[in-house]
């Protein structure tokens, strides 16, 4: 769990595309932008129809991960790359998702698509044919996901990061404005949670800022990194961005995503709602 | 190239119930005619943009890719936002004022 296993840059990708150990994979919502172009080599997961169980909500089961890691060429060996557009919001979330099921190696490209894009680096829209692998998943590791109950006991007395933009916290827009404000639950934010976007910690480009400047995001926002932190957004995906940089990048072992999030939290009955900055 | 139509260029609004959404939407060109006075974008639609929308503090608020025309749109509140384009080599800022009922709909050029 550092910078230096945890993340890649774009240059470290292209010298090493062809390594044999290595399967890249695009993770996003709207995974059309695969169509229209991808790293070398790379496959696609949808957020969505690959990562979610659809039935209930819920991540797909062990079983399935690994049906779906083996059909795409990924062994308990291999070290995936992840990457994709939205400033790695669900690339960072499947980056979650293979340490919640106990895969060792996996690195996100710094920057992701738009960096990429930035750069003038290559696309092609070529789709290459995975080799089938065997893969084994671990059961679900739970000291890195947040559950609703261990929120609404963690208000007042652990760190609670929300860390969706600050309209969506003080209960203005329902959801984040390039989509449809739209959604039976209601508006606001976790009583005594802090506000620190996401986006605090990613420089305008899409990578991250320096380690110095993230831990100063959030002690300087009061959060007390010794104590217990649990992370949320509306799904899932900017909260798991906020895990990786606290996870991954800083090292704070003690932090869960809680990928119930808003949408689950702001339609239960009777838990405690604020409003405003 | 220009586009046809009376109003620069985000994506069709059909099936967006404008009386409740409040849409800031747009079109990016680059290397247009700057001395064309007939009001209509022209240039190369920018494919391959990224479109942040930040608040009237100036905070992050959402951000998109731009489509294969050089469209984008968001869904705002009424208020001062502040458009941020990047694209290979150009970076541009446009405040622009949103309300509810009627989409902001701007034309920027690189």
């Amino acid at each position: 769990m550092s910078r230096e296993t945890s993340l890649v840059s774009a240059d470290w990708v292209q010298e090493n595309l062809k390594s044999p150990n290595i399967v890249i994979v695009e993770v996003d919502e709207d995974t059309t932008l695969y169509d229209q172009g991808h790293i070398e080599g790379a496959i696609r997961f949808h957020w969505r129809d690959d990562l979610q169980d659809g039935l209930i909500r819920d991540l797909i089961s062990k079983e399935k991960f690994e049906a779906l890691l083996s059909k795409s060429g990924i062994s308990n060996d291999t070290t995936v790359i992840l990457y994709g557009g939205n400033n790695n919001w669900f690339a960072t979330y499947a980056f979650w998702y293979f340490k919640v099921y106990g895969h060792q190696d996996v690195r996100l490209i710094d920057g992701g698509r738009k960096r990429w894009e930035l750069d003038g680096r290559p696309f092609t829209t070529e789709v290459p044919v995975a080799k089938v692998a065997k893969y084994v998943a671990k059961e679900r590791d739970n000291a890195i996901r947040a559950y609703r109950d261990e929120v609404i006991a963690a208000i007042g007395t652990k760190n609670i990061v929300d860390v969706r933009s600050p309209a969506e916290f003080s209960g203005e827009l329902a959801a984040p404005a390039h989509l449809p404000q739209e959604g039976g639950q209601i508006k606001g934010h976790i009583p005594t949670a802090k506000n620190i976007p996401w986006s605090k910690a990613a420089n305008e480009d899409g990578t991250f800022k320096s380690d110095a400047e993230l831990k100063e995001i959030y002690t300087g926002a009061g959060v007390d990194l010794s104590k217990d932190t649990i992370a949320y957004c509306r799904i899932g995906e900017r909260s798991a961005f906020s895990w990786f940089v606290l996870h991954e990048l800083l090292g704070v072992t003690n932090v869960k995503n809680y990928d119930g999030s808003w949408t689950e939290y702001g339609s239960l009955v009777g838990v405690p709602v604020a409003i405003g900055a | 190239m220009k586009t046809c139509g009376a109003t620069p260029g985000g994506p069709s609004l059909d099936g967006i119930d404008l009386s409740k959404q409040t849409v800031i939407q747009g079109v990016i060109f680059r290397d247009g005619d700057q001395s064309s006075t007939d009001g209509v974008p022209n240039g190369t639609p920018v494919a391959n943009g990224h479109v942040r929308l930040l608040d009237a503090t100036g905070e992050f608020t959402a951000e998109v890719p731009t489509n294969a025309e050089g469209q984008f749109r968001f869904f705002a509140a009424p208020g001062t936002w502040t458009l941020v384009v990047q694209a290979p080599g150009a970076r541009v800022e446009q405040r622009i004022t949103a309300v509810q009922g009627v989409p902001s709909d701007i034309f920027i050029s690189l």
